[in-house]
């Protein structure tokens, strides 16, 4: 196991090596010379003030000068200067919206995963009932769906017309005009209970699993559970933060549809992909041989058919990964989440080109780190790769 | 999207009662091409077969039907002069005679911050009367008429005609991005399952990188660079998907071709690697191929349709614009008061991602011979 995550770990090094020398060669010295419309023709600029700039920003030097300067500043985490809010450097924009697109992104991974997972099992279990039809047309509706026009109708629904959520944003401005705490700060703080809570979590639902008895293992998952919220609970409204917590609450507010919306569309995916991998091993002789046992038909679902199919819906995962980020960069448009995906986009339309290659590198970075989790699971969950990977 | 595991190689084949009149036509064929169309007959029936056991399928199918239907119908309208381009054009046509409503000034409703009258600026701004006038007003975008079946958007261009080339521009993208991503992924599949070593590493680690980066992200960026044409994103976006996942799947598809005994046959009766590769891999290969055809004319049209709602696509009209123009006016969030700016183009990027989607499963169940009921 230790070889192969480590081969796996210089793999992905490679892998993001030559993924920003693409990225850089693509957008520096690509034809269309961004230096030039940026600075050198552009009417708004002294050409005095231009060249400066130019020079300022090392971009009169050698190309292969300036790739080797944002390669060992990339790993220095420097990435130079953004054109359009000129002093501020790019890692300083990076460093306050990276987190809220994590949040954003592990929150709805999490919740689809888990919810596909369970609806794809009950509708394989279902084949060929009322209902079956209904619920793939849904189900593949909401995979195609046309996303920004789903998350701007959801927009509609629930914040114009039904008023339970914010429209859209990070914050409402007008509650955090006199607020003692900056959004940063707030938010980090939500950040750190948050992932710790669930980590917890996590450990408590995978240490309980391990226990062999019935009895001891569910009062151990329900006391972790209990006392691992009533932990947060305490945090929040006790101790912690009486101050902050409308501040905290504002955020979580504006979290609730982007999320719910992401959610919503790659559950789809997750539940046919479960159904059809359920009903390849529901074929299989092992479900039969359960069945003459006698085991009853929620432990033949559960135990045995479900845990089979498990495997491929997480190499789906390895694939879903691209899917999400993407999903993740238009909801971070349509909803003007200041995340990375909106810095992306917001870079690329007014040609801000530092900031625009930053932002596509941690992309790129957030897409090579969760497939080596995922792969690493998938190590985990599979003996075979463990066997075939220590070779 | 969808699983992209190994499959069991080929198709299987339903014996069928015109089967045997079949083998006597191939029996009795001359040249090869009409062995091999008498096969490719044979096989289609039998998959079809199979295919139409899938209700969902069909309905996909009868959806792609109907779209292609409007993708054609405006050449016809245009040729025929049941709508003339200066009305009906859907870029540049403008109604001319725009209906109009009398609006009665009953009070002036003043804002109380701005002192503006809100009335006279929701109503354009160009009203000036007493109380009790009544005057007036175009409505523009203009509700479904007997002229405009689908309504006006606010420029007085007719939302039908615009959907209308939506679909013929979708259907140009999805068709183009999805026969390059079928040539190329054949060609690196099989080239790759044959020499397999060197070249196989090489092109499956290339495969890696592109399933592993966001294609929509890389799409955002490179239109930093380019001005993207509506080829160009098709020509991208079947690249991208033909040198990454399919060329993965159909590489362990000619793994299992490579080794059947018709091609060492070939080989030792003195066909060289070329042949061999597109004479004998790629035509068993091909089928499989077909079905993630249907998936990138999905990801192609969905693709199209959310750079041009972004604004970084350099096209004519098109379904994701005109859903950016309701959106940029406000006309989205006004929901069912403007359904005809909302819902046309919204639902019709999903349908018909939808109906590739369905026809695409449709065709794995017939391919892939696990996913049948037993």
């Amino acid at each position: 196991m230790g070889k192969y995550m480590a081969r796996r770990f210089i793999q992905s090094v490679l892998l993001f090596l030559v993924f920003i020398t693409v990225t850089w060669f693509l957008l520096y010295a690509l034809p269309g010379d961004i230096v030039t419309q940026k600075f050198r023709t552009n009417p708004n600029i002294p050409p005095e003030a231009a060249e400066t700039a130019i020079r300022r920003l090392g971009l009169d030097r050698p190309i292969l000068e300036q790739f080797w300067t944002y390669v060992t500043g990339f790993f220095r985490g420097d990435f130079g200067v953004s054109f359009n809010q000129y002093p501020r450097p790019v890692t300083d924009i990076i460093a306050e919206r990276l987190p809220r697109t994590i949040v954003l992104f592990l929150t709805a991974v999490v919740t689809y995963y888990w919810a596909g997972f369970i609806a794809g099992k009950y509708l394989a279990w279902r084949r060929g009932k009322r209902g079956e039809m209904a619920i793939t047309v849904g189900g593949v509706g909401l995979l195609t769906v046309f996303y920004p026009w789903f998350a701007l109708m959801a927009i509609w629904l629930f914040a114009a017309r039904l008023g339970w959520l914010p429209i859209s944003k990070f914050l409402d401005p007008t509650e955090w005009r006199n607020a003692p705490y900056t959004a940063n700060e707030v938010f980090m703080r939500l950040f750190w209970t948050v992932a710790i809570t669930s980590a917890l979590l996590f450990t408590v639902q995978f240490g309980a699993s391990k226990i062999r008895d019935v009895g001891p293992a569910r009062a151990t998952r329900l006391g972790g559970t209990v006392l691992i919220i009533a932990g947060f609970v305490f945090y929040w409204w006790g101790a912690g933060g009486v101050d902050i917590r409308p501040f905290a609450g504002d955020i979580a507010e504006h979290l609730v549809l982007p999320v719910g919306v992401l959610t919503a569309v790659n559950f789809a995916g997750i539940m046919l992909l479960t159904r059809s991998s359920m009903l390849e091993t529901m074929r299989e002789d092992f479900i039969l041989t359960a069945r003459a046992k006698g085991l009853p038909e929620k432990a033949v679902r559960d135990r045995h058919a479900a845990r089979t199919a498990l495997l491929p819906v997480t190499t789906s995962l390895v694939l879903a990964v691209a899917t999400v980020i993407d999903g993740g960069i238009i909801t971070e448009f349509v909803f003007s989440w200041p995340g990375m995906g909106e810095v992306l986009i917001s870079s690329v339309t007014s040609e801000d080109i530092p900031l625009a290659v930053a932002a596509f590198s941690f992309i790129g970075v957030m897409a090579l780190v969760g497939h080596f989790i995922v792969d690493m699971l998938y190590g985990v969950l599979d003996p075979r790769i463990r066997v075939s990977g220590s070779h | 999207m969808t699983d992209l595991g190994s499959r069991p190689p080929g198709t299987e084949l339903d014996a069928t009662d015109t089967e045997a009149v079949e083998s006597q036509e191939i029996a009795k064929a001359e040249s090869i091409w009409q062995i091999r169309w008498a096969l490719f007959r044979r096989s289609f029936r039998a998959n079809w077969k199979l295919f139409r056991r899938n209700r969902i399928g069909l309905a996909g199918l009868m959806i792609i039907g109907l779209f292609a239907v409007l993708a054609i119908a405006p050449t016809f309208l245009f040729r025929a002069g049941f709508w003339e381009t200066s009305t009906y054009d859907p870029v540049t046509g403008l109604e001319s005679d725009p209906p109009t409503a009398q609006l009665e000034i009953v009070q002036v409703v003043e804002d109380p911050n701005t002192q503006i009258d809100i009335r006279q600026v929701l109503v354009d701004g160009r009203i000036s009367g007493n109380l009790g006038d009544v005057v007036d007003v175009t409505l523009q975008p203009a509700p479904p008429d007997s002229k405009h079946w689908l309504g006006t958007d606010p420029l007085g261009r007719d939302i039908l005609s615009q959907l209308m080339f939506g679909a013929k521009a979708a259907f140009g993208l999805g068709i183009l991005a999805a026969t390059v991503t079928v040539l190329i992924g054949t060609v690196v599949g099989s080239v790759a399952a044959f020499y397999g070593g060197r070249i196989d590493a090489l092109l499956m680690r290339l495969a890696d990188l592109l399933i592993m980066v966001p294609g929509l992200a890389i799409l955002i960026v490179i239109s930093a660079v380019i001005r993207f044409q509506l080829w160009h994103l098709a020509l991208v976006i079947g690249i991208l998907s033909g040198f990454g996942g399919v060329a993965i799947v159909l590489k362990s598809q000619a793994l299992a071709v490579k080794v059947k005994p018709f091609v060492d046959a070939a080989r030792v009766a003195g066909g060289s690697n070329a042949r061999l590769i597109f004479a004998h891999i790629i035509p068993n290969v091909m089928p499989l191929s077909f079905l993630y055809m249907m998936f990138t004319v999905t990801t192609a049209i969905q693709s199209e349709a959310t750079l041009s709602f972004i604004g970084l696509l350099n096209v004519d009209m098109s379904w994701g614009l005109m859903i950016q123009l309701a959106n940029n006016q406000g006309y989205l969030l006004q929901g069912g008061r403007y359904w005809w700016m909302v819902f046309p183009a919204g639902l019709a990027v999903t349908f018909i991602a939808m109906a590739f989607f369905l026809v695409g499963r449709a065709m794995d169940e017939v391919v892939n011979p696990r996913l049948r009921r037993r």
